[in-house]
């Protein structure tokens, strides 16, 4: 059973500030969606190795070669603050 | 005559004959964009001037002698959730609302290079999460059969626009049914490959193991010709497979005799309505008369799919969507004092609230004392699923079944309880979480309203999907149907 102190802290783990109102109504909608998923207990897995990847890809590789990327004024262009080619941002502490 | 209406095969025809130029085709799809565009709302952005100076290069290079490519010179539309570098790229949200993308996904690259025509970006779906296009922050798509119902989702503007003209194809992306369910609802052809068959390179990921593009089409032909043009491995998408890429076109008509058909029995519940399963169970009928061997199939884990699927998906979001933090691109809040407030503030202001709601249940189900319960849970129990696939398909080439359990639904029929939403994907989230193909193609009306019959295949195997799909297509005739718009 989700309480509303658990949904405050996950919406601080997901850096969401929520409203009174979404607080009431996520505890709500979290729990029936929770409650249905609770028909998972019901199977034994104990056995069984979970699938992460629906193919067998494992360990990717390619040779490390520089390629063309993204230049540096490109990357900036969506930034909604920037000074000097970085991106800025409030203080951090 | 009405250019619009045409098939991009029978629109390639004419370019071929030299009877049209492409620039004709996509001034006539403007043209029928400005008639329809207020009843339908497909778009997000529309490209006009881009599609029409394309639209006459085109045209040189065939006047210059170019052979001319399937697809070349036709106009389509693309999902908003793909990259094409300098057209805005929204996902429909508010946090994305000015995104402009320095690069191209691989689709759009490869639909360049086979000179193909973006008239625009089609409304979906926040981030892909719906199954009715209602959650999009700019507008609310109509189905183009019945204006007071949704499209489907989440690719909704997709399916609407093809059923309306809009484009001769579009694209659209399937993480549960986001293609196929739409399809369904606006009785046009939806394709879902096999996970790994397109790459999704600079499509923007919902949930990344069960992402993948496809194609919106008139017909199985044109599905056919889309799918030679996007498949293939990528080497900037690490899970696009590399396995070989048959011509598509060549499962079309092929006889499908002796085909071993399953009908997986738990996707005929209680619930379902009534006439849609009428008309699945005549689409079986007339598979068995094409030559096709139909018996019961049996798919046990398949009431367990929902909840596997709402904990895996949102759980694979809330990690892709950390992303979205005011710093480097989309929406900023303004004011906020310090980076925490601005990443609290920017993240609750721009996304809305399924959005939320999927972040704050995946967050949960990933975070310390639930990761066990929940997500391995939930991945255990995928892999049951898939099993079952895997077992069914030793005995069947295809499995078959409705694409929903009902047609289009009314506008805020659903969008206020999560569960009933979700459970308009039913039967379309086993194919994802098993990575499998799978196919909507139109099979009747139910009052006026498309109802889709659903192709499951083995991975890889699109081709026999499309070669069955096609056979039943060309016997039934149901994709001549029209709205009327």
């Amino acid at each position: 059973m989700i309480t509303k102190k658990d949904v405050e802290h996950v919406a601080l783990l997901a850096r969401l500030e929520l409203t009174e109102e979404e607080k009431e109504k996520y505890t709500q909608q979290l729990n029936n969606i929770l409650e249905y998923a609770d028909m998972l207990k019901k199977l034994d897995t104990e056995n069984i190795q979970p699938t992460a990847h629906p193919l067998p890809i494992n360990n990717v590789f390619r040779s490390d070669e520089a390629k063309p990327g993204v230049s540096n004024e490109a990357a900036l262009a969506n930034a909604p603050s920037k000074e000097e080619g970085y991106f800025r941002v409030p203080k951090i502490v | 005559m009405s250019l619009h209406k045409l098939t991009a095969h029978e629109a390639h025809e004419l370019l071929v004959k030299k009877e049209v130029s492409s620039y004709e085709l996509t001034e006539a799809v403007f043209k029928r964009i400005d008639e329809v565009e207020d009843k339908v709302k497909a778009f997000v952005t529309i490209t006009r001037e881009a599609a029409l100076e394309k639209a006459k290069a085109v045209d040189d290079k065939i006047k210059a002698g170019e052979q001319v490519k399937p697809l070349m010179g036709i106009p389509m539309v693309l999902k908003d959730n793909m990259c094409a570098q300098g057209v805005k790229t929204t996902c429909s949200s508010k946090i994305l609302h000015n995104f402009v993308p320095p690069y191209n996904a691989t689709v759009v690259e490869k639909l360049q290079e086979a000179g193909a025509i973006v008239v625009g970006k089609a409304n979906m779906d926040e981030f892909a999460m719906g199954s009715s296009t209602e959650t999009s922050a700019f507008a609310q798509t109509r189905n183009p059969w019945n204006t007071d119902c949704v499209p489907g989702g989440s690719s909704g503007g997709s399916a609407a626009s093809v059923a309306a003209d809009q484009g001769f194809y579009s694209l659209g992306s399937d993480t549960g049914g986001s293609i196929r369910q739409p399809a369904s609802f606006c009785g046009v052809v939806g394709l879902k490959p096999t996970y790994g068959r397109v790459s999704r390179y600079g499509l923007i990921a919902f949930a990344s193991s069960l992402d993948q593009i496809g194609p919106f089409a008139k017909d199985v032909e044109d599905c056919a010709q889309i799918m030679n043009v996007i498949s293939g491995h990528d080497f900037r998408d690490s899970t696009s497979a590399d396995v070989p890429v048959p011509d598509y076109t060549s499962f079309l008509n092929q006889d499908i005799k002796g085909l071993r058909v399953g009908i997986p029995k738990e996707y005929f519940v209680d619930g379902m309505d009534p006439e849609v399963e009428k008309s699945i169970r005549q689409a079986i009928a007339k598979l068995e008369e094409l030559g096709a061997v139909c018996e019961e199939a049996t798919l046990p884990h398949t009431e367990y799919a929902l909840p596997v699927y709402y904990l895996i998906a949102p759980a694979e979001a809330s990690s892709n969507l950390a992303r979205y933090d005011g710093v480097r691109y989309g929406y900023r809040a303004e004011g906020a004092e310090d980076l925490l407030t601005m990443y609290k503030k920017s993240r609750s202001e721009g996304f809305g609230s399924e959005v939320k709601r999927r972040i704050m249940l995946g967050t949960y189900a990933l975070s310390s004392g639930y990761y066990d319960a929940y997500y391995l849970k939930a991945l255990k129990v995928r892999t049951l699923i898939k099993q079952d696939f895997d077992q069914a398909f030793e005995k069947f080439d295809v499995l078959v079944s409705p694409t929903a359990p009902s047609p289009a639904f009314r506008f805020g029929e659903k969008v206020d309880d999560p569960i009933q939403m979700y459970l308009s994907d039913i039967f379309t989230m086993s194919v994802n979480l098993a990575g499998i193909p799978g196919i909507s193609i139109p099979c009747g009306l139910v009052n006026g309203l498309p109802v889709g019959l659903q192709l499951m295949g083995k991975h890889f195997d699109e081709g026999t999907l499309l070669k069955v799909a096609h056979a039943f297509e060309q016997s039934a005739g149901y994709y001549r149907n029209k709205p009327n718009l």
